[in-house]
């Protein structure tokens, strides 16, 4: 508990350090608060408008969520179709890695044109984000399979689906949660890329409203939001993998030696 | 020796991967209760054999007997240690004991069940909720070779299962091996490259040239149990394999 508290404290030095010079500089130097309002005003708007900043956050949240589900529904059937066979690999790679050249950009502004105002383009805008890491966590970690646990079952008269299940699955598992912290990442920052692009409410559209009533702090106000929530998705997927796979934290823990 | 058909025979086994020939007419036996050694230097093909025995790969040519007849459906009759353990690091250490069985379709809490009372003598009272990285190289090996017994097969095929400890744990874990087996009598084919652990272990040990592997001797150990390695007979025998083994080069017709 002490060491974590101590490893904690050098990025929020530093965080600190920034948001100080940030400050003294909006402070001294006379700029305008529409241009650069100093973390203390960013700060008190947002408590100020808690309640408008909370009832757009749930939008984006929810966008984020199911975005994320589906990424994770695709991203782990496309891993098992590629590990599949080396035919299903060949033909599906060059695909996926080329969904991901897409300028989000451009895509996001057609999304909503193709799919409307509601939540289907974001959802579907999230996934598009997230489901390559973890295609790629998913497959590595199923090649990553040690070939003599596969022998040991197969002596043992277990098929391909035993096998999976029993070995591939669980040795893929901590590639996932590799895979998931870069993904969730991406996320949020996708759900409000389309939500800029065209909704009624989310994060995504309050920035942008009060970008256009030159409400820089209220903007910089969305964006700590953004980043608590991305940081708050990001400790999940630890406490996520603590209970999803206890032993692989513990095997680390317990050093080199085996 | 007993007039019945061996437990287990292999019969002229062949087998090539391409232009690789891996196994010459490989022919050996083991009977009911019988410990048996494959001695050979690394790369002649011992474990391909198991390979071929376990349905990991089939035979070029010749064939396997069980009990006399040919053995049709080859993956669960026998229990086989791979050389690495193979344990699974996600399960703990009861739960990679009852893997075979689950895999056979017992439920877990019944396969446990059947594991529990022989905690004990495989040395791991007290380490049943470890994970296999808790354990020490001896201990892992023993609940491998614990995995590999409760599935109550009728042939243990052990691959070099302790060739990855060092020295002084590989003697305790041969003493320990030959306790549990003179206790449990086994039929049990062990694979390895230590002469001594060889004529330890093994009621009769097979010795195989380089590859393509085929048998170039086979040399019976008529050695009271339990055994001890400071026994002098043990060492004389050693002498003779480790010079049959050395000469291996050019293999020449079993018998």
């Amino acid at each position: 508990m002490r060491a974590r508290v101590l490893a904690v404290l050098p990025p929020l030095a530093i965080v600190a350090l920034l948001f100080a010079i940030w400050q003294l500089y909006a402070n001294l130097s006379g700029i305008g608060d529409d241009v650069l309002p100093p973390p203390s005003r960013v700060l008190s708007v947002s408590w100020e408008n808690r309640g408008d900043l909370w009832s757009n956050t749930l939008p984006t949240l929810r966008a984020t969520l199911l975005g994320f589900a589906l990424s994770l529904v695709v991203g782990f059937v496309l891993a098992v179709v590629i590990d599949s066979s080396k035919a299903a690999r060949r033909a599906l790679m060059p695909v996926l890695v080329t969904s991901q050249t897409l300028p989000i950009v451009a895509i996001a502004p057609l999304m909503i044109l193709w799919f409307g105002f509601d939540l289907t383009p974001k959802v579907l805008l999230v996934a598009l984000v997230t489901f390559f890491p973890i295609t790629i966590a998913f497959a590595e970690g199923f090649a990553a399979s040690d070939p003599d646990a596969e022998a040991l079952l197969r002596s043992m008269g277990a098929g391909r689906t035993r096998i999976f299940r029993s070995v591939r699955f669980p040795t893929s598992l901590p590639f996932f949660f590799a895979g998931l912290r870069i993904a969730i990442t991406y996320a949020v920052v996708a759900a409000i890329f389309a939500e800029y692009a065209g909704a009624s409410e989310g994060l995504g559209i309050y920035m942008q409203n009060a970008k256009n009533s030159f409400r820089t702090d209220l903007v910089l106000a969305a964006v700590l939001v953004t980043t608590l929530l991305t940081l708050s998705l990001f400790a999940l997927t630890y406490a996520l993998e603590r209970i999803a796979i206890p032993w692989y934290r513990l095997s680390r823990q317990g050093g080199r030696e085996r | 020796m007993s007039a019945a058909a061996p437990k287990l025979e292999l019969r002229g086994l062949s087998k090539r991967f391409g232009e690789l020939e891996v196994l010459r007419n490989l022919s050996l036996e083991a009977r009911t209760g019988e410990f048996v050694a494959i001695l050979g230097p690394s790369g002649c093909g011992k474990s391909t054999a198991f390979a071929i025995l376990t349905g990991g790969t089939p035979a070029s040519s010749g064939e396997v007997l069980l009990d006399g007849a040919p053995d049709g459906a080859p993956a669960g009759r026998f229990a086989y240690m791979p050389q690495a353990d193979a344990l699974l690091p996600w399960r703990r250490v009861l739960d990679n004991a009852t893997l075979g069985l689950e895999v056979r379709g017992m439920s877990r809490r019944e396969a446990r069940e059947r594991v529990r009372p022989l905690l004990g003598t495989f040395g791991l009272d007290g380490f049943e909720g470890a994970f296999p990285f808790q354990l020490s190289g001896g201990m892992r090996q023993r609940a491998a070779l614990l995995r590999t017994v409760v599935q109550e097969c009728e042939v243990l095929l052990l691959d070099e299962p302790f060739g990855a400890l060092d020295a002084l744990t590989r003697a305790e874990m041969q003493g320990w091996l030959e306790s549990v087996w003179a206790r449990f009598r086994w039929t049990v084919v062990l694979i390895t490259h230590d002469v001594r652990e060889a004529v330890y272990l093994a009621d009769r040990v097979y010795v195989l040239s380089p590859r393509p592997g085929t048998v170039v001797a086979e040399i019976a150990v008529p050695l009271d149990r339990p055994r001890s390695l400071t026994d002098s007979r043990l060492a004389q025998l050693e002498t003779e394999l480790l010079a049959l083994l050395l000469a291996g080069s050019q293999p020449t017709e079993p018998r």
